[in-house]
């Protein structure tokens, strides 16, 4: 325990040092955020992520948000297992036609109002994987209204932060 | 002991059951030696090939004007036989390899969904990557296929109907889980029978992800086939595209220069050491112990941004091309990766120190979700899951091509094949990364990044093997005339390990499976293509 305690304090707070772009342009990213997520959503905002189909980079990325660099939950968003407690769907991938009534069903299962974020290049318009794919419907508004389009192969975590401050700006 | 010395043996046993070889070839798809046979000999070339006990490591189908080619590949000491037949594409009839290899049922079916063959004597006919997406009766990867007029803008309906195996009896459960999970993963069906809180059997059904790779790859060229390889499993970006870039360089006979070599293996490893940290982090936080996951995914977000002001891309996307590579490392960047390097090993000898010490983590890992060696051979586990118990193999040793043919790798083999034994192989592989990237630096030749690419002018094919950080990755490649791809087959090392997770699993509490899962972690883009 000890050295647990020892290693914790040695490594200090690494959240807000961060990025590469420019340190102050995160911080300055993550105030945004948090100001609008206490506006508009009561200071929480719960993010259901759907892999429909992608090739698992995205989910990497979306992943790093919660590290310790980014740790958005500190900006009142948090990602949920269930999509009846979510506000956003945030879906990756061209939308695998194996995966698209799972993903209807996920968005009837999410209470309104609710958004949905089409996350990466594929989601976007089918990506590599192309519009012309008997596999795939060639990105989510195929399936979905789409409110946000956050492209990138796969965004980075700065990116994905963001998209979703560009979608609390439209919504307010 | 030479390459293939056990190659007469083999012959020597198929001569005895009368396998007729019609042709043999060491060249066309080197470093593999091709056995043509008849469709009639192929369940008793596969027989003869278990009981000699070589590993059976992936079947695929390819389509020609009337008929169907079909390879199987096997490996045995570290070296590759690739059976192939042909049938009519009328009637693609062929005996099966499950009665010898059961790991075969997965493969041959999802050749069964996308080309029709039809595997005579095969114990399970269940469709495995086609759900409800496209008719019974017609294969994707068939020239004549088509998406009935009514069926292209509807969507495809659930596969609610798939005849999953049942289990009765007093206080048995069945959980279904999935294809939507918890977490921010990947999609998948798991289906638990249960007792109070003890495993009896899981079965997996895959395919969600399925988004026709395959097909997809038809018509391209060399470069955007690269492009789209790293894209089969983007966790495993540089090994999928390097597996295809050795495919295709086979296959019209282009030499890469060392320096482009060597620069591909420094990214693989980089690859291999940012998803092992990833995943031991992961390991760890399943059993509630968050300390690792922090510490851990903050190494991993160092490596990773390293990754970006190095290369340009956090995961290291499009970085290999045909005939090489498209980035270059000067001095400078040289002499700060090693002082990564070092860095990083400072902190995980002191972080993995402390890991291992912890009897909580011990009282949960150790002992759980056991994968036998017996059952690693049988499955043709590769990779750290094969590793972990007893499995040797690693193609940087075993069949080392450059840069390791040079600068050989040190590989890791442990025998508990446990949730911990697969952790610890794998912070044992961080450590040797590391010092073989250092060495590969110090090693690191002049010469060109990028052969000049000359699409063929006939009709060529090829195959790539490249050990990713998951394992052993298998790729065929034939190109057109025009240089054109005509068929891309990229074999990942989850189509072994996910029946693996099957096994391991049984006997194990319901509540271990998401630290089972983990451990093993298959790719789901990568098997379901």
């Amino acid at each position: 325990m000890y050295r647990i305690l020892r290693k914790t304090l040695k490594t200090g707070v690494l959240t807000e040092k961060a990025p590469t772009s420019s340190d102050a342009a995160l911080e300055a990213l993550g105030i945004e955020v948090k100001r609008l997520v206490d506006k508009r959503f009561n200071g929480s905002l719960a993010i259901r992520e759907v892999d429909a189909g992608s090739c698992n980079a995205c989910e990497l990325e979306i992943h790093a948000l919660n590290n310790p660099y980014y740790d958005v939950e500190r900006f009142g968003i948090h990602f949920v297992a269930s999509p009846r407690h979510a506000d956003i769907l945030l879906v990756t991938g061209p939308v695998s036609r194996h995966m698209e009534t799972a993903l209807l069903r996920t968005w009837e299962a999410t209470p309104a109002p609710k958004w949905v974020i089409a996350c990466g290049d594929c989601a976007c318009d089918g990506g590599l994987f192309g519009r012309d794919n008997y596999a795939t419907r060639g990105g989510v508004e195929a399936v979905l209204p789409v409110d946000l389009y956050i492209p990138g192969c796969p965004p980075a975590p700065v990116e994905l932060m963001m998209g979703l401050l560009n979608l609390f700006n439209a919504a307010d | 002991m030479g390459r293939f010395d056990w190659l007469s043996e083999y012959l020597a046993q198929l001569e005895d059951e009368h396998v007729l070889v019609r042709r043999g070839s060491a060249q066309r798809l080197a470093p593999a030696h091709v056995l043509e046979i008849d469709a009639e000999d192929w369940g008793r070339a596969a027989r003869q090939a278990s009981l000699l006990e070589y590993r059976w490591c992936g079947l695929w189908g390819d389509e020609h004007e009337d008929h169907i080619r079909v390879y199987a590949c096997l490996e045995h000491a570290g070296d590759y036989v690739v059976l192939q037949t042909a049938v009519d594409a009328d009637t693609p009839v062929l005996p099966s390899h499950v009665p010898s290899y059961p790991i075969a049922d997965r493969p041959e079916r999802h050749a069964q969904d996308m080309l029709g063959l039809v595997f005579s004597d095969s114990p399970d006919e269940r469709r495995w990557t086609r759900h409800q997406a496209w008719p019974e009766s017609s294969y994707p990867l068939r020239a004549d296929f088509h998406l009935p007029a009514d069926q292209g803008g509807q969507p495809a309906p659930a596969d609610g109907g798939y005849p999953f195996q049942h289990i009765k009896g007093e206080g048995v459960c069945e959980i279904p889980v999935g294809p939507v999970h918890a977490g921010i993963i990947e999609p998948g069906h798991f289906r638990f029978h249960a007792v109070g809180e003890e495993i009896l059997s899981l079965e997996q059904r895959l395919g969600y992800v399925h988004k026709g790779i395959e097909k997809a790859a038809q018509g391209r060229d060399a470069a955007a086939l690269v492009r789209l390889a790293g894209r089969v499993s983007g966790d495993s970006t540089v090994a999928h595209a390097w597996a295809a870039c050795q495919s295709l360089e086979r296959a019209v006979g282009c030499r890469v220069d060392r320096r482009a070599q060597q620069l591909r293996g420094l990214l693989c490893e980089r690859e291999r050491v940012a998803n092992h940290l990833g995943d031991i982090g992961a390991i760890c936080n399943d059993v509630g112990f968050a300390f690792a996951l922090y510490q851990c995914s903050r190494l991993r977000e160092n490596w990773l941004r390293r990754n970006q002001e190095l290369f340009g891309h956090r995961l290291l996307m499009d970085l290999l091309l045909p005939g090489g590579v498209a980035v270059d490392l000067d001095t400078r960047a040289r002499e700060s990766l090693k002082q990564d390097h070092q860095r990083l090993m400072e902190e995980t000898n002191e972080l993995f120190d402390i890991l291992l010490d912890q009897p909580s983590l011990e009282d949960r890992l150790l002992n759980t979700g056991v994968l036998r060696p017996a059952t690693a051979r049988a499955l043709g586990c590769t990779g750290y899951v094969g590793k972990a118990s007893g499995q040797a193999f690693d193609l940087r040793a075993s069949n080392p091509y450059p840069p390791y043919d040079r600068q050989p790798m040190k590989t890791v083999c442990l025998a508990d094949g446990d949730v911990m034994a697969r952790v610890q192989l794998r912070m044992e592989e961080i450590r040797r990364s590391l010092e073989w990237m250092d060495e590969l630096l110090d090693a690191l030749e002049p010469g060109e990044l990028q052969c000049r690419w000359q699409p063929p002018q006939a009709p060529c094919e090829g195959l790539g093997f490249v050990e990713s950080w998951r394992g052993e990755i298998i790729t065929y490649v034939r190109l057109d005339a025009g240089g054109k791809v005509a068929r891309f087959f990229p074999r990942d090392p989850s189509w072994h390990t996910w029946p693996a997770l099957e096994r391991i699993v049984m006997g194990n509490i319901v509540p271990d499976f998401p630290v089972c899962n983990k451990s093993v972690n298959g790719s789901y883009s990568g098997q379901d293509l």
